[in-house]
């Protein structure tokens, strides 16, 4: 599954990062990579973008970007 | 010494500056809130000049700020680089170290806000994870002032020893062990002439860099080995290169925190951050609480604080006007120059200066929104909105701060990453109204509207930003189609916006307001009483309807005939505002004296399409200048002038005939 389809509150392991160009590497700097963990925090009033926590900070991202981004979901 | 100061956004980067050179600077907690390049000497060490740079988290720039960092590490060559790095969030802030720690240079890493660590349980071993890094780590907490000495003294000793950092490597062994080491060897030499280090220049030519592959000049030959080398690792690893990059680096650091870090428990400043992000970001009353925010600033800043202040220091610049004119009718001073320091002079300036407190209350609050970390809130809920008028949440900030001034606001755009989005919101923060026309709005809805004044203003605001969106849909189906960019950004906890550095910015807006106030506003107007006393015979006139500038004002007063004001006087005032808003206001106390409202110049319906057009019509000449240099196109430049020019025209017209009928 990709990132945006995760629950509020629910966590994941990031299996592929997708994309291509300045946003893949933008989402790799940032930590974005297979095996590092994720929970999602909460969507947007307007429900986009999503804020999600990762390698102990909270990153926002759209979710055009965030199903770029493969993920296994995880118990907490 | 020239030291450069590196950090992740919001790893207390520009608290620190302040700490060190005791600057006059502007700490902000949002994203990129660092527009210029800031200098300063560090307090008590003589002939060193620390740099602070835009926020970067990788050496690969996305927006033009990042590009700024990366260019002048690169082209101006540093003797050293402060490191900072936020303790709290170590794993990210390490990743753009190691980038630092390839070029080479004498480094030395801050890891700041170590207070935090400590308060939530964890611990960091400075002297572990400065043997794996190899080189000097200090602890230190930029806003408490603690480690700062330890911290000048082991980068002025690195710099001065030459220490430069020891050769890491990532990983020991493996396909990207081999493919580092083969590319450094390969593009060693052409490295080496152009002064950067080679495992650095390996590292980029791997990432496919076309700046640093360009600088390098690498010949076809040398292209292709490291093409071939990077397939081969690509087909063993089955990772393609980036991110194979990413994933060595992070495992690096991963291996080195377990090594050194101890992790606390979950930290209260987050903790704290999510339950008022429970209010704040919440799903209906995110927006609500934001307008009611707005709201609640700007009445205070007008109708309460900014008032009370404005109405003692309008006092107290009338009882000098009555002194001054008392004492020099007594002296018997010559009645030219009596009128040149009265009626010039102090009127004019006087009726600026007494904005002042609103002006500064005003920033006041914006920059608490900043600093607090409430901006970048606002950019999330907001991002979905902006986006439908080809904006990006991250366009918020600029738009906000354009309140204020449009100058630092059209800078700020240099955090966005696309061009598109940064031509655009250039673009609309004009239609965001400035301070500066708050004395123009104050004057006249005190002598039109005198029982709507808070309404008729909060109207003409909206109106503005109306007419933005109108003006950026446009923008968006013609000029500006194409796809959105990315939204990925950091949000940082809430901190408390530290006192010196809010005192620290309201002190630096008030010597620049006052400033204003006495060069180019004393300038104008003494440059309009004397246009106004002096026919072109330079004989002193009876009436200033024959006078200089009435000639050169009834040339262009009958362009705003249809506007219902043609008179040679408002249209001067009008050509004057360009110089700088204010002076629409002192020009006009100049030229009519104190009684607008008896003159008979204005209608209410006139008076309400001169503060359309006023709200609407061209920026200052500051703020065209910026908008220049930021689109760094003279002709788009001054179209984008005429043709808010235009609009203003068109809507004061709208208005004007509205006014009549009712």
């Amino acid at each position: 599954m990709t990132l945006d389809k995760l629950k509020i509150g629910a966590f994941g392991i990031i299996t592929k990062v997708n994309g291509q160009g300045e946003l893949r590497l933008r989402l790799l700097d940032m930590g974005i990579i297979p095996n590092t963990k994720v929970e999602v925090v909460k969507l947007a009033p307007l429900g986009d973008p999503m804020e999600i926590h990762i390698r102990g900070y909270e990153l926002t991202l759209r979710l055009d970007e965030a199903k770029q981004i493969e993920v296994r979901e995880i118990a907490k | 010494m020239i030291l450069a100061l590196v950090g992740n956004q919001n790893s207390g980067k520009t608290t620190l500056f302040n700490q060190l050179t005791g600057a006059n600077q502007h700490v902000g907690n949002f994203p990129g809130v660092t527009v210029e390049q800031k200098t300063g000497e560090i307090k008590g060490v003589k002939d060193t000049l620390l740099v602070d740079l835009p926020g970067i988290y990788s050496l690969r720039p996305f927006s033009s700020e990042e590009l700024i960092t990366r260019d002048f590490i690169l082209r101006h060559k540093p003797d050293g680089i402060i490191n900072i790095v936020d303790a709290t969030n170590i794993e990210r802030n390490l990743y753009l170290s190691l980038q630092l720690i390839e070029l080479g240079y004498p480094i030395v890493i801050a890891l700041n806000m170590m207070d935090e660590v400590r308060n939530n349980g964890g611990s960091i071993d400075e002297k572990k994870l400065s043997h794996r890094l190899g080189v000097p780590v200090v602890p230190i907490s930029a806003i408490n002032k603690e480690g700062l000495d330890n911290l000048v003294n082991a980068i002025t000793s690195t710099v001065q020893n030459n220490l430069y950092p020891k050769k890491l490597d990532f990983v020991k062994n493996g396909a990207m062990h081999r493919l580092v080491q083969k590319v450094t060897g390969i593009v060693s030499a052409n490295a080496q002439k152009v002064k950067i280090s080679p495992r650095f220049a390996a590292t980029k030519v791997i990432e496919n860099d076309n700046p640093i592959i360009t600088m390098l000049d690498l010949s076809k030959a040398q292209l292709n080995l490291v093409e071939s080398a990077i397939k081969a690792m690509e087909n063993e690893l089955k990772l393609d290169r980036n991110a194979a990059l990413a994933d060595m680096r992070y495992a690096f650091i991963e291996n080195i925190c377990a090594d050194a870090v101890v992790k606390g428990s979950e930290s209260k400043e987050r903790k704290l951050s999510l339950k008022i992000d429970k209010i704040l970001t919440h799903k209906f009353a995110a927006i609500p609480i934001f307008l009611l925010i707005m709201f609640t600033i700007f009445y205070l800043t007008f109708e309460v604080v900014g008032k009370f202040f404005s109405d003692i220091l309008a006092m107290g610049i009338n009882e000098v006007i009555k002194i001054c004119d008392k004492g020099f009718t007594a002296y018997g001073l010559n009645p030219i120059v009596k009128s040149l320091i009265l009626n010039g002079a102090i009127c004019g300036v006087g009726s600026v200066l007494s904005f002042l407190p609103i002006i500064i209350t005003l920033f006041f609050f914006l920059s608490i929104l900043e600093d607090s970390g409430y901006m970048a809130r606002v950019a999330f809920f907001m991002d979905k909105l902006l986006r439908k008028i080809g904006l990006s949440g991250k366009s918020i900030v600029p738009l906000l701060i354009g309140f204020g001034c449009s100058v630092p606001a059209i800078m700020a755009t240099r955090t966005l990453s696309s061009s598109r989005d940064r031509k655009m919101t250039i673009l609309l923060t004009p239609y965001v109204s400035c301070s500066a026309k708050i004395p123009v709005f104050a004057m006249f809805t005190a002598a039109f509207f005198p029982k709507h004044r808070a309404l008729v203003m909060i109207t003409l605001y909206i109106l503005a930003i109306i007419i933005g969106i109108a003006v950026a849909l446009i923008m968006k189906k013609t000029v500006f189609k194409g796809k959105p960019v990315s939204f990925i950004m950091e949000l940082p906890n809430y901190r408390f916006p530290s006192v010196k550095s809010v005192l620290l910015l309201m002190w630096e807006k008030a010597r620049e307001f006052i400033l204003k106030a006495f060069t180019v506003i004393f300038t104008v107007t003494i440059i309009i009483w004397f246009l106004q006393t002096f026919d072109y015979k330079l004989n002193i006139v009876d009436h200033n309807d024959d006078s200089l500038l009435a000639l050169i004002g009834k040339v262009i007063a009958p362009i705003f005939r249809p506007l219902g004001f043609n008179d040679w006087r408002i249209s001067t005032s009008l050509i004057v505002g360009f110089s700088a808003k204010e002076a629409v206001v002192s020009s006009l106390n100049v030229l009519f004296g104190a009684s607008i409202l008896q003159s008979g110049a204005f209608t209410t319906a006139s008076a309400a399409s001169f503060l359309v057009f006023t709200l609407l019509y061209t920026p200052c000449v500051a703020a065209v200048a910026t908008m220049r240099k930021e689109l760094n196109s003279t002709s788009k430049t001054l179209l984008i002038v005429l043709a808010q020019c235009l609009i203003a025209w068109i809507a004061g017209f709208i208005v004007y005939k509205m006014g009549a009928l009712l």
